[in-house]
């Protein structure tokens, strides 16, 4: 049995507002955006969650109310225990919350990819750029409303953009996503490829 | 009396230390035989690209052992995996800084077309950025498919009037 109900009752005691989520793993609680630091900083200097183990947010869609909750992964060394703490952004239109990266370092980058990702904003973070895609691009991509295709937007350099003519273009998607099979002994077969090979970008997909 | 030249091979007494040949010949016959790579390695072909490198494929057997991590030493860059439009602006400057002549070869499903990366990320095809001379297919391509893309390449070459593109460069 693990001690972590311990944890989620002592995390209520401090901050009233905190509430079991449900969790089909490891206990899970949600918080204020406004106590999410400090409900942090407790559990890491008074219940033992050392690591920080990740940060992410997920995005409800829009018109969703609250749109963008912010989660963090928690693992104490000591307990041999995760927990997840996760806090909903006020904003819905330009989210923000306050950054963990003065608690643990390795929030630092983190917190940059769910920028990133997801356009939330992490107020106080000492070095909030983007780290996967470039500095002036101008979308979010894990938002909800963004095709996984891309969006038609100039090349990151305009400098190539201009003397090679190329643009980020929407990707084809024909066939749906390409995917493995794994196991395959024949390697022709194991390539990855579209599992739909019924349409492509000349011949359209079939009404269902 | 005219005897008969019965040797099958150049004789430098016979011939007079003098080769008779055309100019694209030669040009092409060195082009050829030492291409030295720019390993462009961005994904899971660069492993491939590194088997190829080594002992048990050896490219070397055709003359493209001298990897160059610097362009302007280079004359084929292999273009090993996937390019990220991130990436895409460092792959077209490298291009760039490559001395004429250059080749491109565009080694395995991701370079070639952008594979099945079909996603907001990826550039779809290094030929949209830069000119491809031979594509190789594979994901990731066998070692020996890039040693044939390599001997095409080196076919391709042959064909080349280089020696018309000395006197007039070719922009």
């Amino acid at each position: 049995m693990s001690a972590t109900p311990n944890v989620t009752a002592a995390l209520q005691e401090k901050f009233p507002q905190a509430a079991a989520r449900a969790s089909l793993d490891h206990p899970a609680v949600n918080v204020p955006a406004a106590d999410a630091h400090a409900a942090l900083k407790f559990l890491r200097d008074e219940q033992g969650f050392d690591f920080l183990v990740d940060v992410t947010a997920i995005d409800w869609a829009e018109g969703v109310s609250p749109r963008f909750t912010v989660v963090y992964h928690l693992l104490s060394t000591t307990r041999h225990d995760y927990i997840r703490v996760a806090a909903d952004c006020p904003n819905d239109a330009t989210p923000a919350i306050a950054t963990v990266s003065d608690l643990w370092a390795g929030a630092n980058w983190h917190e940059r990819e769910t920028y990133d990702m997801f356009g939330i904003k992490f107020d106080g973070h000492p070095d909030l750029r983007r780290i996967l895609m470039w500095d002036g691009y101008p979308f979010f991509p894990l938002r909800k409303e963004f095709p996984l295709a891309g969006i038609d937007s100039p090349l990151p350099d305009a400098e190539i953009g201009a003397e090679t003519g190329a643009r980020l273009i929407a990707a084809p998607m024909a066939g749906g996503p390409f995917v493995a099979s794994s196991g395959e002994i024949n390697l022709t077969e194991a390539e990855p490829r579209a599992k739909d090979e019924s349409w492509n970008e000349r011949r359209g997909k079939p009404e269902a | 009396m005219v005897s008969s030249n019965t040797e099958l091979a150049y004789n430098s007494k016979i011939e007079g230390e003098v080769v008779v040949s055309r100019m694209d010949a030669v040009i092409n016959w060195i082009r050829t035989n030492s291409m030295w790579p720019m390993p462009m390695g961005l994904a899971c072909c660069a492993i491939e690209l590194m088997g190829t490198a080594s002992s048990r494929f050896d490219i070397a057997r055709f003359g493209a052992e001298v990897m160059r991590f610097s362009p302007r030493q280079s004359d084929c860059m292999i273009v090993a995996g996937t390019v990220t439009y991130k990436m895409a602006s460092a792959v077209r400057r490298i291009y760039d800084q490559m001395a004429e002549p250059k080749w491109v070869i565009a080694m395995g499903a991701c370079a070639s077309t952008g594979g099945m990366y079909r996603s907001y990320a990826t550039l779809q095809g290094v030929d949209r950025i830069i000119p491809v001379d031979v594509y190789v297919s594979g994901c990731p391509p066998r070692p020996e498919a890039l040693l044939d893309a390599l001997i095409k390449l080196q076919a391709k070459v042959r064909r080349e009037r280089s020696a018309t593109n000395l006197r007039s460069p070719q922009s």
